[in-house]
């Protein structure tokens, strides 16, 4: 049970003074759980308070209700056991590749001789595919390098989640496929509990288990998790071959078109539960909701069961 | 194209110097010309022309030509420690005095401003309550301290340094808090992700992010620390090139003034250029 909890947050809200005077709700009473090892992409658009959730999650905020736990810990403040990705990669200019990611391992290990700091950066500077730039300044690297410093900076201190606020929307196209193919690798090789930020669809197709759809702010709310039916082993140049595929990406496009806009107005009389957000696995042609709140409990059939996964 | 632009640099600079070199031999050449004699003004006694000297029986200027100078620089060059008594002392007897000067009220401003202003721009409160203080302090002449630092240390040579502290503390002190108020937020949400403490945190993040913005500040005060220490040293006396400036000119003597203003001009660019380069050393590219 506990396992299927890894991460979980209960009902988490965000409110700031209006300018108006009164309090703006960002989004509010917001429920979820993570397995251990599972890749999370929360999808949604600008301003629904996606970056505020991963900041709540990463302790660099904090929420205005509610309480996120991780591994049976209430989260407070940040904690090296997170480790998040920056959209801008945040690399500190005046130090070098090395001294980048070397600055995380003896912050985690501080007790550790300088070789052995040395030791763990290079395996992680290995990893991301940057050996023989250890000596290079951020300002000397492209931006997908930096990135790559980024990754392994956060992957260095080898942390229970791993964090990622839109790593690669400032990258261009090919650059970012690469680095999709080289983090998922990363991560299902080490087993990485990952939670996303995106808003790049077939991105969350290809990386994420599961994909959590965030409806448009004010008052935000989780409103489906998409059940990601794409094999674990996974190749870019096949996933969209899978029968499935294009199913997922329309349901996922729907929401982000319409839906994401009116859901308040759809949920409503259909006693939505903020609780158990529903789990869907969409199918061609018709998504089909795989576990309706009001339908849980033993009555459903052994594969429901499976798909509701994630709750409590 | 990497050729041909460090050429074209390369005939930039060379323009330049060429241009620079014109002007100094225009100025010499006007400032000869208009200090020059005009030859015997009325006929008179060799031994009484003499004696009147060659403003009177010449025409000739006050003040001395390019030449004159040049001699009077010359004669320091090749002996600038000599010390024949209080009012008699090597322009690097004086200049080694008032550098030091200059250094300890410097350094003394240094070990002030840089601690405060790191808590300045660390803690908002302490920004807000002590604001109002540096706000009244900070235009105030640093000379308009000199009689009461007279006054309580009784020192004239420590009072000049404490005029230096003075006028050298503004510029660090509010470079450093801006500096350090403005490091970027995302450098320090790493900080903080890394769970590094505030002692480290000050070092490896805050230091290096705002040393380029100290640095600049400790260029202004250096600056501003020299201009001030000729004024102060004319009012203390004693020893320093303002004090030196000052006798000269009680001596009457514009050649040596003219020789103590370009000997102050260059050290004042001696310690700009020696900051400029530590300046450049932390800077970073993005």
């Amino acid at each position: 049970m506990s396992e299927d909890k890894f991460i979980s947050i209960e009902g988490i809200s965000k409110r700031f003074p209006a300018a108006a005077g009164g309090l703006t709700t960002v989004f509010e009473d917001l429920w979820l759980s993570m397995r251990r090892g599972d890749f999370t992409c929360i999808i949604g658009h600008s301003g629904c308070g996606k970056t505020t959730v991963l900041n709540i999650l990463a302790g660099l905020d904090a929420s205005s209700e509610g309480t996120v736990i991780v591994d049976n810990q209430a989260i407070e403040g940040p904690s090296l056991d997170r480790a998040v990705i920056f959209q801008s990669h945040a690399l500190l200019p005046w130090r070098s590749v090395m001294g980048n990611v070397a600055y995380a391992v003896s912050s985690k290990w501080r007790r550790w001789t300088k070789s052995e700091v040395e030791r763990q950066s290079q395996k992680f500077i290995d990893l991301v595919g940057l050996t023989g730039a250890e000596d290079k300044r951020p300002a000397e690297l492209s931006g997908g390098m930096k990135q790559r410093v980024g990754i392994a900076r956060a992957l260095s201190i080898e942390p229970k989640i791993l964090l990622m606020d839109e790593p690669f929307s400032a990258l261009d196209a090919l650059t970012r496929g690469t680095l999709q193919d080289e983090v998922r690798r990363i991560c299902v090789e080490t087993g990485q509990t990952v939670f996303m930020i995106t808003h790049d669809v077939d991105e969350a197709i290809y990386l994420a288990d599961r994909i959590v759809l965030m409806t448009n702010g004010p008052g935000a709310v989780f409103a489906e998790i998409v059940d990601n039916p794409l094999p674990k082993e996974r190749k870019r140049t096949d996933v969209h071959k899978h029968p499935l595929y294009y199913g997922v990406r329309n349901h996922i496009i729907d929401f982000l078109v319409s839906r994401s806009k009116a859901f308040a107005a759809e949920i409503e009389g259909r006693g939505y539960d903020r609780r158990r957000v529903p789990v869907v696995r969409p199918g061609a042609p018709e998504p089909v909701i795989a576990a309706d709140t009001s339908m849980s409990g033993p009555s459903l059939s052994d594969l429901k069961q499976e798909l509701i996964r994630g709750r409590a | 194209m990497r050729g041909e632009g460090l050429r074209m640099t390369r005939s930039l600079t060379f323009r330049a110097t060429l241009l620079s070199i014109a002007i100094f031999a225009l100025f010499v050449t006007v400032w000869q010309l208009a200090t020059m004699g005009s030859g015997p003004t009325v006929p008179m006694d060799p031994e009484y022309a003499k004696l009147v000297g060659a403003t009177a029986s010449q025409g000739k200027s006050a003040m001395p030509g390019p030449l004159d100078v040049w001699l009077k620089v010359w004669e320091h060059l090749k002996n600038p420690f000599y010390d024949r008594g209080t009012n008699d002392k090597g322009l690097g007897i004086q200049l080694a005095w008032s550098i030091a000067r200059v250094m300890a009220g410097y350094l003394l401003a240094v070990a002030v401003a840089i601690p405060t202003g790191f808590l300045i721009g660390m803690s908002p409160l302490m920004s807000r309550a002590l604001d109002p203080f540096i706000q009244v302090l900070k235009p105030i002449s640093p000379l308009a301290w000199m009689p009461l630092a007279l006054y309580t240390i009784k020192d004239s040579g420590l009072s000049s340094i404490f005029v230096i502290f003075i006028c050298s503390l503004w510029p660090m002190l509010i470079n450093t808090a801006f500096g350090v108020a403005a490091v970027r937020k995302e450098w320090l949400n790493v900080a903080r992700t890394l769970e590094v403490g505030t002692f480290r945190r000050a070092f490896t993040i805050i230091l290096p992010a705002a040393a380029p913005t100290i640095l600049t500040g400790m260029r202004i005060s250096i600056g501003i620390a020299w201009l001030v220490i000729v004024a102060a040293e004319m009012l203390v006396g004693g020893t320093g090139i303002g004090y030196f400036v000052w006798n000269e000119w009680n001596n009457l003597s514009i050649t040596n003034v003219i020789t103590a203003i370009l000997v102050i001009g260059i050290v004042g660019m001696i310690l700009d250029q020696l900051l400029a380069r530590a300046t450049r050393l932390v800077t970073f590219p993005e």
